[in-house]
């Protein structure tokens, strides 16, 4: 576990000249930026494979420049302000929402110790030694702009498209802490550079899975992604919390929204995947796959893959329900959480007591494992009242059928039904049905039929 | 900022953020003093507390500043916006008075006590000398000092603000719970068998909404013109559009006991200058639909009431 001369720590920031803290801030602009227009595009790609369809494929090569042109085009439209909005509040909202995104980027590690022009420094804008937690702040605090947006736009939909996202935000960002304290708790620090470090050997989305899975699930809550998307539920809220922006504001929605998932895709690949690390097959073959600027390649790689992961839950589920989803949250997600973190200090306590890992595994996980599946074999049935009315309940006959029995057939029209006349149109004869054509064409008048 | 070990006095770069954040989080504290708008109050609370954030990062316990960014900035003053929302957003002081001279004593005795606690601050730490954290961060950081002394020194006092916590959470729950027979509530599943096993499984008729009404009162019309009192809802008095184009023929109307006020409406009555579609949107044309049918003129509801709703969109006061 000795760390490599390359792995930078603590010590290491803080020291760079003011032109090269510029650099790597303008670098991380960029990165974000092309990352988001190319996410919009990937993301149709794939999701248009997975129905079968060819996507984007008219602008630039290949359709790679389709969501750089939709950027332009919506810069370029006109805006329209509603007339009840609160406008600093509307104008401020998309600030908030976006300036969050790219804050959290910051302290994401994109590779170890390189000589940048003669300076040997990380490739990384800056770390702390509660790196992760600021992430965890920038998030909460995007939650405003897409409050404020919801509030100020004057609305019906967007308020509670608003308040919607605040709540479930709230909620799944609790869960989100939940599945990080594991792995401060296995690090022993805060700092993402320190945690890449300490994933050397093995990854935390690993050594840590029922962890890695509760955030997995967790921020597609937080970035209001599908099938969690309930603030923007089409069907539902028209366009929820954005419904009454147009034109740049709403691009840096978009823009917020994408890059929000960029950034959790980056700390996924941090705090689970290893970080910037070359996975196993390669750096064991590769002695220099870990150092230099190629780490860089492999963190892209996993956040690619983290981003693909998003896009295809959102090619696969339907949107919950909203209390579904509540329901999840804090009945599954949070207790689950707590119940993992327990077992993790337990373990973590018991092997600083000096008992290594198989004596744990032995005679704590095994027994209690034991336990668990048997108690669950035992637990009396209670199948829900919904499943046994099942079975004791006959379905009635449809009414309505054709046949004089009338049981069972599917229900159709009467065969002598007579439709009205139009009270508009009074100068038709009536309808009837053709079948039926006792009523002589020359009797009723128009209209006398009522 | 991390590796500050300006340990006797401020370096440069902290007096430069003092200087910028100071009066941010100044202005933010008057601002909620002084906003009329309870959420633009609420927002200059959160730059208040988010620059106390900064300074916390400043005086080298990033820890705390994170956890004053995360907890008060996202958690607790979202909840207050949320509640503030729901209370609604026209809901602006009122610039009345209520109780007699009660601004100017509060003004004097605000700065009265701003100068009282200014002043004893201020004397108290005239004479403190400049410390710093790095002697405390040094062994193990700042996390796991905050970490010992939490969990050592402080562990009654936490362990009591936990308890409280948990106390307001648990009252929370009694105070909003709804109590539930066994299997009253009925599943999503027994829901639907019910709709469908019921007279009518398919949905409700919209309500008839016109290109000249814009009010879900307007009732659907069933083929023969009368009007399909399904379609709207229980809690509306249904109002006839009456425009002679659209065939509505109310001699067609099926008396319904505590709606007859409603099918009285003649489509004559309406024409010349009461026809809603000459009259721009807003409550005046709730009321001009409103107008033939008389006899319901003292039933009607007050159409400024309907304006002061949560968020009202579709009705607006001019």
């Amino acid at each position: 576990m000795t760390p490599l001369a390359t792995d930078p720590t603590l010590e290491n920031f803080g020291t760079d000249p003011f032109w090269l803290v510029l650099l790597k801030a303008v670098f991380i602009f960029v990165f974000l930026v092309v990352m988001v227009l190319f996410t919009i595009v990937y993301e149709r790609k794939v999701v248009a494979y997975m129905q079968a369809r060819v996507g984007p494929n008219r602008t630039g090569p290949g359709g790679w420049l389709q969501s750089l042109a939709d950027g332009i085009k919506l810069a370029l439209k006109e805006e329209v302000i509603p007339a009840l909005a609160d406008k600093p509040v509307y104008f401020l909202a998309p600030v908030l929402a976006t300036v969050p995104a790219f804050l959290a980027f910051s302290v994401i590690p994109f590779g170890p110790m390189v000589s940048i022009f003669g300076t040997q420094t990380p490739l990384q804008l800056t770390d702390l030694p509660v790196g992760v937690l600021v992430v965890f702040a920038c998030s909460s605090l995007g939650v405003y702009g897409i409050v404020l947006a919801g509030w100020a736009s004057g609305s019906t939909y967007p308020l509670l498209g608003g308040l919607r996202s605040a709540a479930q935000m709230i909620s799944y960002e609790i869960a989100m802490g939940l599945s990080l304290v594991a792995v401060f708790l296995y690090a022993n620090t805060m700092s993402t550079s320190a945690i890449v470090t300490a994933q050397q050997d093995t990854w935390y989305g690993l050594l840590l899975l029922p962890s890695f899975l509760i955030y997995a699930v967790a921020v597609v809550g937080e970035t209001n992604r599908a099938p969690f998307d309930l603030p923007e539920a089409e069907s539902e809220l028209v366009g929820g919390f954005h419904t009454e922006y147009s034109s740049l504001k709403f691009a840096l929605f978009f823009l917020a929204e994408y890059a929000n998932m960029v950034t959790v895709s980056a700390l996924a690949t941090t705090l689970f995947l290893g970080g910037w690390r070359a996975p196993f097959p390669i750096s064991t073959v590769w002695e220099g796959a870990n150092s230099g600027w190629w780490p860089m390649l492999w963190f892209f790689g996993k956040v690619l893959l983290c981003l693909f992961v998003f896009v295809w839950l959102r090619g696969t589920l339907p949107r919950l329900r909203y209390d579904q989803f509540m329901h999840f949250g804090w009945k599954f997600l949070v207790p689950a959480g707590l119940v993992w973190i327990l077992f993790i200090g337990a373990f973590s306590v018991l092997r600083e007591e000096g008992y290594d890992t198989r004596q744990i595994l032995l005679y704590g996980v095994l027994p209690l494992m034991v336990l668990i599946i048997v108690v669950t074999y035992l637990w009396p049935e209670n199948g829900s009242a919904d499943d046994e009315d099942d079975e004791d309940e006959e379905l009635p006959p449809a009414r309505g059928a054709r046949g004089t029995d009338g049981g069972g057939m599917f229900p159709v029209p009467p065969m002598d039904l007579v439709v009205p006349p139009s009270p508009r149109l009074r100068a038709q004869r009536p309808i009837t049905v053709p079948a039926t054509t006792e009523t002589d064409d020359t009797d009723p008048p128009a209209g006398e039929t009522r | 900022m991390t590796t500050l070990a300006a340990a006797a006095e401020l370096s440069r770069s902290e007096t430069v953020v003092f200087w910028i954040l100071g009066p941010i989080a100044l202005a933010g504290a008057f601002g909620t003093v002084l906003a009329r708008n309870a959420i633009h109050s609420a927002l200059f609370l959160v730059m208040t507390m988010a620059s106390l954030g900064a300074f916390y990062f400043v005086l080298e316990a990033p820890f705390l500043g994170v956890v004053q960014i995360i907890v008060y900035t996202g958690a607790i003053m979202i909840l207050f916006l949320f509640v503030l929302m729901l209370v609604g957003r026209d809901a602006s002081d009122s610039i009345v008075e209520t109780l007699r001279g009660q601004r100017w004593a509060a003004t004097l005795f605000g700065i009265g006590f701003a100068a009282l606690a200014g002043g004893g601050i201020y004397r108290a730490l005239d004479e403190v000398a400049l410390v710093g954290l790095t002697g405390v961060n040094a062994n193990g950081g700042n996390v796991l000092r905050i970490a010992e002394l939490t969990f050592t020194k402080y562990l009654f006092a936490f362990e009591l603000t936990s308890a409280l916590l948990i106390t307001a959470a648990v009252g929370a729950m009694v105070l909003t719970h709804v109590e539930r027979e066994p299997g009253e509530r009925r599943g999503q599943r027994q829901l639907s068998k019910d709709r469908v096993r019921s007279a009518r499984p398919s949905p409700l008729p919209g309500p008839g909404v016109y290109a000249t009404h814009h009010s879900i009162a307007t009732p659907a019309l069933l083929p023969d013109g009368t009007v399909a009192q399904e379609s709207v809802s229980r809690l509306v008095e249904p109002v006839l559009p009456a425009e002679p184009g659209l065939g509505i023929r109310p001699e067609l109307e099926p008396a319904v006991p505590g709606r007859d006020r409603v099918v009285s409406t003649t489509t004559t009555a309406a024409d010349g200058p009461d026809l809603p579609g000459s009259q721009s949107g807003g409550p005046a044309s709730v009321t001009g639909t409103r107008e033939p049918r008389g006899a319901s003129q003292q039933r009607q509801t007050d159409p400024t009431a309907r304006t002061g709703s949560v968020g009202g969109g579709a009705e607006r006061s001019e």
